[in-house]
C-alpha cells in the first residue's frame, strides 16, 4: 500500500481559528466528526441526500458530505455547534422543542443550520417556502408537519424580536 | 368503565418540552456513530457479490499484510448455532435463521450478505483491507420474485426446510417456509348468502423503514472477556440477549449502552453488527467501532416484506358482511422471521362478520432477511381489506363511514384471532371522521378522496424502572427503554404525576444493562404502557414510603398521612372528641411536609429513597386508527398530489399528546411514501439497484400537506392511567386510504404499489381505452 501523506487544514469554524489533518479523500463531515469532535453534524447517507449533514461553508448552506475537507482550508464553516450562543437557544431550536419539532432528533441539527440559513435569507417565508427550502432535509419521523410549524413560529418570533 | 384507570390528571396530557431536548436540537446528544474509544479499530465487510454462491474459501493473507490490519472474522467464528430458538425474542425465532443474517456460514444467501470482517487502525484502512480479502465462490441458481421461488423448479434457498403450518407436514422441501390457515363461521355459506361480492388483488412492494442514522456500534473487551457495547439500538437488553446467544459470550458478561438512536421503526430491534464488533474486540483486545454505509443499510438489514393479498368480500344490501376472505403471501428474505402471523391475524380486524377465513405463506428468496416495519405486517393485509371495502361500500351506494360504522367491531365482539375486545374508542374514531371538516369539504376538480381504518394488537412485554430522589427533591427516573420519539418526556410525565410535583423536577435517563432491571426493547407500541407502568408503580412505592416517612416524624399512623400535589399532609382521623387533645389534633390537620422536606431529611428518617418496579405486562390493548386522503393526480405526468389528509386515531390516555400527533403524522407520511414511492428494485441478478437516499425515494417536506390530527381518547380499562399504545397503528391505514384517493382521481383501479408515475400514467391510459 502506499501511504498517502495526510493534508494539514487551517480553517474557521464558528469563528474559531481550528486546525486539522486529512486524508485526502475524507469529506468535512468526518472531519468535522471525528478530527475535531464535533459529532452535532450528523452523516445519515454521505451521498448528499439527507441532509443531517448540513452546514455553512463561507455562508452557503451545504451538505459537507460532500465537500471534501481539504477544501475548508481558508473558509469559514459554520456548524450547528455555534447555532445556540451564550447558552441560549435559537429561536428555531426553542420552537422545535416547544412544538415537538423532533423526534429521533438525527436530523435535527441538520434541520436546524438549513432553517437558520432560510431565516437569515428570508425572514417572513410561506409554509410552502419553509417546504421546499427544507427539501433537502429528510426526517422519518415526524412526517414535517411539526418542523415547518416550528421554523414558521421562529421566523415571527425573529421578526417581532 | 373500571373504576380503578385514572381520569383526572394534572400532568399528564400536557405538553412540556422533553427533558433530553437541548441537547438534541444543539448537537450535544451522542448518537450511535458520535463516541470514539483511545485505540479505537474501525471494521469494515467483506459482502457476498452474489446473490447465491457457495463459500468455498476465504482469504485475509493479502489484507493482512497491510501494515494496521488487526484482526478479522468470518462466519467461523460464531458458534454452531443448531436448533436452538432465539431466547428473549418477541417471536419464536430459530438461532439458526438468526446468526446466517450476522455473517454468512457456507453460503452467501444474498448480494451484500456479509462475508467476512476485518479490523484496521482507521476506516479507509479497514476498507482497502476488505477489499484485499479473497473469497472463492461457487455461485448458485438465485431467486429473487416470491412467486417464481414457489414454482416447483424454483432454486431451493435451505435444502431441508419444510413448510411450517400444514398439517400433515410436507415430506419435500421447498421455498414456503410457513402456510397457516385461521377460519370461522362458514365463508361460503356467507359468500352465498351476499348480495355484492368484490375480489381483488393488492400488491404491496418491499420497502425499508428509513430511519436517517445508520446502525453504528463500538465493542470492548476486557482481560477478562468482559465484553461492553455501545449501540444504536431500540432494546439494550434485546443485544445483550442476542449478542451472548449469537457469540457465546455469556450475557453476565455484556454489558451493552444504548446510545441516543435515530430512527428505528422497528429495524433496529434486532442485531446486525453489534456481535461482529464484540468478536473483533475479543480477538484484537481493542475497541472496535463498526458503522454502516447508507447503502449497507439498505442492501443488508432487515427491509420490510412485499406482499400480495388476494381478498374477497360480501356484503348483503344493507351493507352488513357476510364474508371476508384473506389470503396473502409474502416475502420474507433468506430467512424465516417474517410477519405473516399478524399479517394473517389482523387484515379484518376493524370487522364484525362472523364468516372469516385468513389464509398466510411466507416465501423465501434470495434478498435480505426481512424484520419488522411498525405494526409488522399489518399494513400489508390492511391495504388490501380496506381497499376492498371502499369498492364494495361504493357499489353499494354506502357512506364509507357509515359502511364501517354499520361494521364496526365493538367491546365483546371476538375477532378471528380469538381475543375478545374490551372497551375500544374505533366507534367514536369513525364518528369524528364523518364529522370532520376534511370529511366534509368538497373535493376540488380532479382529486379523489380515499378513507381506511386499521386496527393494531400493541404489545406489552417486560419493563424495569428505578427511581432515585436527590436530597433537593429532584427524581431521577432510570428505564432500559432508548427514547426513540419522546419517551423520556413520558416517563417525566408519569413520575410528576403520581409525586404531584412539576415535571421539570423529574429527570429521565435511559440506563445501561447494568444499571436498571430488564427492559424489553423500544418497540410494540409498549414504552409508555408498560415501561410507564412500572414508572408509575415505583413512584407509587416511593410515594408510600415519603407517607411513611412523614407518620414517623409526626408521630402518627400511615393512614393519617395523605400525599397531596407533591406534599404529606397530616390528616385527623376518627371524630375529634375521642381524641386526647383536640388541641394537638387541630395542629396536626394542619401540618404538611414537601417532597424536597422529606428528601432533606431522609438520612435522618431511614435513608436514600430509592425504588425499583418491575412487570410483565399483560394490560395493552389495541389501537385503532383512521385516515382521510384527497389527492390530485396529473394526468400528464402521473405524478401524485396530495392535497390534504386527516388521521383520527384512538391513542387511549395521551400521556404527551404533541408525541402522540407526532407518531401518528409521522406513520402517516411513511405509509404515503410506501404507496407512492419507496420500492426495492432488483436487477435480474438480485442486485438491488436503489440502494440510496436519491433513488429509493422517501417523501421530503416539499411533498406533503399539513398532516392533521384527531386524538381520540378511550382509556385502556386495563390500565392505571389508561394508556394503550400508540406508536405503530399509524402507518396502517395509509397505503389504503392514498390508493382509494388516487384511484378515485385519476378514474384507475391500480393496486400494485406504489402509485408511481410511470405505472399510473400507463392505468390512466388503459382507463381511457
Amino acid at each position: 500500500m502506499m501511504q498517502v501523506r495526510k493534508i494539514h487544514v487551517s480553517t474557521t469554524v464558528n469563528g474559531e481559528p481550528r486546525e486539522f489533518l486529512c486524508e485526502p479523500g475524507q469529506v468535512l463531515s468526518d472531519a468535522l466528526r471525528n478530527n475535531l469532535e464535533m459529532t452535532g453534524t450528523k452523516e445519515g447517507c454521505t451521498t448528499g441526500d439527507c441532509g443531517a449533514c448540513s452546514v455553512l461553508l463561507d455562508d452557503a448552506l451545504v451538505c459537507s458530505c460532500l465537500v471534501l475537507a481539504a477544501e475548508a482550508e481558508g473558509r469559514r464553516v459554520a456548524t450547528i455547534e455555534g447555532v445556540a450562543q451564550d447558552g441560549r437557544l435559537h429561536p428555531i431550536q426553542q420552537q422545535l422543542l416547544e412544538h415537538a419539532g423532533l423526534q429521533c432528533g438525527i436530523c435535527t441539527p441538520g434541520v436546524v443550520v438549513a432553517a437558520k440559513a432560510l431565516l437569515e435569507e428570508n425572514p417572513d417565508p410561506s409554509e410552502e417556502e419553509v417546504r421546499f427550502w427544507l427539501a433537502g432535509n429528510l426526517c422519518r419521523c415526524t412526517g414535517y408537519d411539526k418542523i415547518i410549524l416550528a421554523v414558521l413560529a421562529a421566523a415571527s418570533e425573529i421578526r417581532g424580536a | 368503565m373500571n373504576d380503578s384507570v385514572k381520569t383526572d390528571f394534572k400532568y399528564v396530557g400536557t405538553r412540556p418540552v422533553r427533558p433530553d431536548g437541548p441537547d438534541k436540537v444543539t448537537g450535544r446528544a451522542k448518537y450511535g456513530a458520535d463516541l470514539n474509544l483511545p485505540g479505537m479499530l474501525h471494521a469494515h465487510y467483506v459482502r457476498s457479490p452474489y446473490a447465491h454462491a457457495v463459500i468455498k474459501s476465504i482469504d485475509f493473507s493479502e489484507a493482512l499484510k497491510l501494515p494496521g490490519v488487526i484482526a478479522t472474522m468470518t462466519g467461523e467464528d460464531l458458534p454452531e448455532p443448531g436448533d436452538k430458538l432465539m431466547q428473549g425474542a418477541e417471536i419464536e425465532m430459530k438461532l439458526s435463521d438468526m446468526a446466517p443474517v450476522v455473517m454468512a456460514r457456507g453460503r452467501a444467501m444474498f448480494h451484500g450478505h456479509p462475508v467476512a470482517a476485518v479490523a484496521a487502525t482507521s476506516a479507509s484502512l479497514a476498507a482497502e483491507a476488505a477489499a484485499l480479502v479473497r473469497v472463492e465462490y461457487e455461485v448458485l441458481p438465485h431467486v429473487i420474485d416470491m412467486h417464481a421461488a414457489l414454482e416447483d423448479d424454483a432454486p431451493l434457498l435451505h435444502a431441508d426446510l419444510i413448510t411450517t403450518g400444514l398439517d400433515p407436514a410436507p415430506t419435500v422441501p421447498s421455498n414456503l417456509s410457513v402456510d397457516l390457515a385461521l377460519e370461522m363461521g362458514d365463508v361460503d355459506l356467507g359468500f352465498a348468502d351476499a348480495d355484492v361480492v368484490v375480489e381483488r388483488t393488492y400488491s404491496v412492494p418491499m420497502c425499508h423503514q428509513g430511519y436517517i442514522e445508520p446502525h453504528a456500534a463500538i465493542a470492548s473487551a476486557d482481560e477478562t472477556g468482559r465484553v461492553e457495547i455501545w449501540c444504536c439500538t431500540q432494546g439494550p437488553f434485546m443485544v445483550r440477549n442476542f449478542t451472548s446467544q449469537l457469540t457465546g459470550i455469556e450475557p453476565g458478561k455484556i454489558k451493552v449502552t444504548a446510545s441516543e438512536i435515530g430512527g428505528g421503526f422497528g429495524g433496529k430491534t434486532t442485531v446486525y453488527i453489534e456481535p461482529v464488533a464484540a468478536v473483533l474486540a475479543l480477538k484484537s483486545g481493542r475497541p472496535v467501532k463498526v458503522v454502516l454505509s447508507r447503502e449497507e443499510v439498505f442492501r443488508a438489514t432487515g427491509p420490510v416484506s412485499c406482499s400480495e393479498t388476494r381478498v374477497r368480500i360480501g356484503a348483503k344490501k344493507d351493507g352488513t358482511l357476510t364474508a371476508i376472505d384473506i389470503d396473502i403471501v409474502m416475502d420474507s428474505g433468506c430467512y424465516s422471521s417474517s410477519s405473516i402471523m399478524p399479517a394473517t391475524m389482523f387484515g379484518a380486524a376493524c370487522y364484525r362478520c362472523e364468516n372469516q377465513r385468513s389464509r398466510g405463506r411466507e416465501v423465501l428468496t434470495n434478498k435480505p432477511r426481512v424484520w419488522a416495519y411498525r405494526a409488522p405486517g399489518a399494513p400489508q393485509s390492511i391495504m388490501a381489506v380496506e381497499c376492498a371495502v371502499n369498492e364494495l361500500a361504493e357499489e353499494l351506494g354506502i357512506d364509507p363511514v357509515d359502511f364501517r360504522l354499520h361494521n364496526a367491531v365493538e367491546e365483546g365482539d371476538i375477532p378471528v384471532f380469538g381475543l375478545p375486545f374490551q372497551a375500544i374508542g374505533y366507534k367514536k374514531a369513525l364518528q369524528a371522521a364523518k364529522e370532520h371538516p376534511h370529511y366534509q369539504a368538497p373535493l376540488g376538480p380532479g382529486q379523489g378522496r380515499g378513507l381506511a381504518s386499521a386496527f393494531w394488537i400493541n404489545s406489552g412485554q417486560q419493563s424495569s424502572a428505578t427511581i432515585n430522589i436527590a436530597l433537593d427533591g429532584a427524581i431521577n427516573v432510570l428505564t432500559g427503554n432508548p427514547d426513540i420519539g419522546g419517551s423520556r418526556a413520558s416517563m417525566a410525565l408519569l413520575a410528576a404525576e403520581v409525586f404531584g410535583v412539576p415535571v421539570e423536577t423529574v429527570h429521565p435517563t435511559v440506563a445501561d444493562t447494568d444499571s436498571v432491571g430488564y427492559c424489553d426493547g423500544t418497540g410494540g407500541s409498549r414504552t409508555t404502557l408498560a415501561t410507564g407502568g412500572a414508572v408509575i408503580q415505583a413512584a407509587e412505592k416511593l410515594v408510600l414510603e415519603l407517607r411513611h416517612r412523614a407518620a414517623a416524624i409526626w408521630g402518627v399512623d400511615l393512614d393519617e398521612v395523605e400525599w397531596v400535589d407533591g406534599k404529606a399532609v397530616a390528616r385527623t382521623t376518627g371524630d375529634l372528641e375521642n381524641l386526647m387533645d383536640a388541641g394537638a389534633a387541630v395542629q396536626l390537620e394542619n401540618r404538611e411536609m414537601s417532597l424536597v422536606e422529606l428528601a432533606e431529611t431522609s438520612g435522618a428518617t431511614g435513608g436514600p429513597l430509592s425504588a425499583v418496579a418491575s412487570l410483565h405486562a399483560h394490560n395493552s390493548a389495541p389501537a385503532f386508527a383512521i385516515n382521510i386522503c384527497d389527492a390530485a393526480v396529473d394526468r400528464e405526468t402521473g405524478k401524485v398530489d396530495i392535497t390534504r389528509f386527516t388521521c383520527i386515531q384512538d391513542a387511549g390516555k395521551a400521556v404527551h399528546p404533541a408525541y402522540v400527533e407526532g407518531q401518528m403524522q409521522g406513520g402517516a407520511v411513511q405509509g404515503i411514501g410506501w404507496a407512492l414511492n419507496e420500492e426495492y428494485l432488483y436487477d435480474e441478478n438480485g442486485v438491488l439497484e436503489n440502494p440510496g437516499f436519491l433513488d429509493y425515494r422517501m417523501p421530503v417536506a416539499s411533498d406533503l400537506p399539513m398532516i392533521d390530527t384527531v386524538i381520540i381518547e378511550e382509556p385502556n380499562p386495563l390500565h392505571p392511567y389508561g394508556i394503550r399504545g400508540v406508536g405503530e397503528v399509524p402507518i396502517c391505514p395509509p397505503m389504503p386510504a392514498v390508493a382509494t384517493a388516487v384511484n378515485r382521481a385519476a378514474g384507475t383501479a391500480l393496486y400494485d404499489l406504489p402509485l408511481s408515475p410511470p405505472k399510473l400514467l400507463a392505468a390512466i391510459d388503459r382507463a381511457v381505452e
